[in-house]
């Protein structure tokens, strides 16, 4: 049952995923990459982490998508004004491409399927187990994450006014 | 799964989808008869006695008013748009806590459908998923006009998201839980989340506004700049969808303002009461409580609507991002400092 329900969930989210790449209409696009994550906040309810599963959902799904779309819907961008892209693009892409190919086939190969990772607790996931092993095992990791969070901001800040002087 | 519990889950589901839909009807006779109270006429009253039937007289003309898509429109995204607008505002009562629990042949029966441990999380979440049914249909109707609606509704809620959010989390360091069900639990009687977190409350309920769409912040439809907003070019039931959405989502903000600050089902003298009428009309009675609540939250939503004008549109972004982001941080602040001194005491 569990498993076969994986599969599913798994074959879904591969599928929208290819649908991000193939569809023509940038707007199309992202929508199906909202599909896609939220596939992946099924894969973490189906782990048991409900807080992970949320989270996932209201950052990617309910803010950074939201953005995409917003940015996307604000230049209006259609099926035809996106262009051909010239050669050296395409190459770079092809590149790319293959490198992240070797890297996937690389970690499967190394994957020892006959071991499998098995949770020590079922409940691990669940938010008062996430927050005790966060701000005590991990509590400069998490800190230091945070800061890096807002340097970026205000470093976005920053580019974003054009000119600081004028105000 | 034992068949009593999935029965009893179905007629759960099946009750609150009804009682949302009849809400949500009735208010937009409600908004009609308070405008008219407020601007001293009479409101709607030749549908019934009353007016009574007027939403259904409303309802009625939406489904057989001619349905017209643009030819130059996305045709799939323009349904999907008032689809996924409706959708999401019914999927936030899931995790509402509507009464105790009641003993029924024995059996203890939840009026919650679903306890799920990070249910304020959930709540959040359906929250920000509202606003992809307003963009997906103003970009999909291939107006500029519903374009720029759909624009600054994306605008308006992602910043009105941050405040809310923040006010949340000051909430989840008084309460110590995300469970809607504990969180109604440790409100019993009269110890309201009110007393505890004034400041936060008054944050949400702005934000709740903003994100519901409606004045002082419905700046996503404006006759007089965009010629609608969003749906100006929809029109039967698609337009009836949208605007059944935003009573919906109305209805969920007061259901969730109510549990988290203002007490759930309970009210003073509860235990007294539970005692005397038995574990059925106990909780049945602390759910109407909790429906007083809520219609009381929705009058508070038409009050202001025909109260105060609408903000301008730098107004709102100031507003949201230097006035209460700001308050919001500041009373996380404080809650933890009132909370660590407590502790220490």
């Amino acid at each position: 049952m569990s498993i076969s329900l994986f599969y599913f969930v798994a074959f879904l989210t591969i599928f929208f995923a290819l649908l991000v790449i193939f569809s023509k209409n940038p707007v199309h696009s992202v929508l199906y990459l909202i599909v896609t994550f939220f596939t992946f906040t099924l894969h973490y309810i189906m782990l048991n982490a409900q807080f992970l599963a949320i989270v996932n959902f209201i950052v990617y799904m309910g803010a950074i998508m939201v953005l995409f779309l917003f940015v996307l819907m604000l230049l209006n961008l259609n099926e035809g004004s996106v262009g051909s892209k010239s050669n050296l693009l395409k190459m770079v892409g092809v590149i790319a491409g293959m490198c992240l190919v070797i890297t996937l086939v690389g970690s499967v190969k190394a994957l020892n399927a006959s071991d499998p990772l098995v949770l020590q607790t079922q409940d691990l996931g669940l938010v008062k187990n996430l927050g005790k092993v966060l701000f005590s095992k991990f509590l400069l990791p998490f800190e230091i994450s945070s800061i890096l969070l807002l340097s970026a901001m205000v470093g976005a800040v920053l580019l974003a006014k054009k000119d600081i002087k004028q105000g | 799964m034992e068949l009593a519990f999935i029965i009893e889950k179905f007629a759960l589901i099946l009750v609150i989808f009804l009682i949302s839909l009849t809400v949500a009807a009735y208010s937009t006779l409600a908004e009609r008869k308070i405008a008219g109270f407020l601007q001293d006429r009479v409101g709607p009253n030749r549908a019934g006695p009353g007016g009574m039937f007027q939403p259904l007289a409303d309802g009625l003309k939406m489904f057989f008013k001619e349905e017209i898509i643009p030819t130059d429109s996305n045709k799939a995204l323009f349904i999907l748009g008032p689809s996924l607008a409706l959708f999401t505002s019914f999927l936030g009562s899931a995790v509402i806590p509507w009464g105790q629990d009641i003993e029924i042949a024995g059996r203890q029966v939840s009026l919650q459908i679903t306890d799920i441990n990070v249910g304020m999380l959930y709540i959040f979440g359906v929250v920000s998923l509202g606003v992809y049914g307003i963009m997906i249909g103003g970009w999909a109707s291939n107006n500029k006009f519903s374009l720029m609606g759909a624009v600054r509704a994306a605008s308006q809620s992602i910043s009105y998201e941050i405040p809310m959010g923040l006010s949340i989390i000051a909430l989840l360091m008084a309460t110590n839980t995300l469970s809607m069900k504990e969180i109604a639990e440790q409100q019993h009687g009269i110890n309201w989340n009110f007393f505890y977190q004034p400041l936060g409350f008054i944050i949400f309920l702005i934000c709740s506004f903003a994100e519901t769409n409606r004045t002082p912040f419905d700046l996503p439809e404006c006759e007089t700049e965009l010629v609608g907003g969003y749906h100006t070019e929809y029109s039967g039931f698609k337009m009836g969808a949208y605007m059944f959405a935003e009573y919906l989502n109305m209805f969920l903000a007061s259901a969730v303002m109510s549990t988290l600050y203002f007490g759930a089902y309970n009210y003073p003298g509860m235990d007294w009461v539970n005692e005397l009428t038995g574990p059925v009309i106990g909780p049945l009675i602390g759910m109407a409580v909790l429906m007083l609540k809520i219609f009381a939250f929705i009058f508070l939503f038409m009050w202001v609507r025909w109260t105060v004008p609408r903000f301008r549109y730098d107004q709102l972004m100031n507003l949201g991002w230097k006035i209460l982001i700001p308050l919001a941080i500041a009373n996380i602040v404080i809650t933890g400092i009132v909370i660590t001194i407590i502790d220490k005491l």
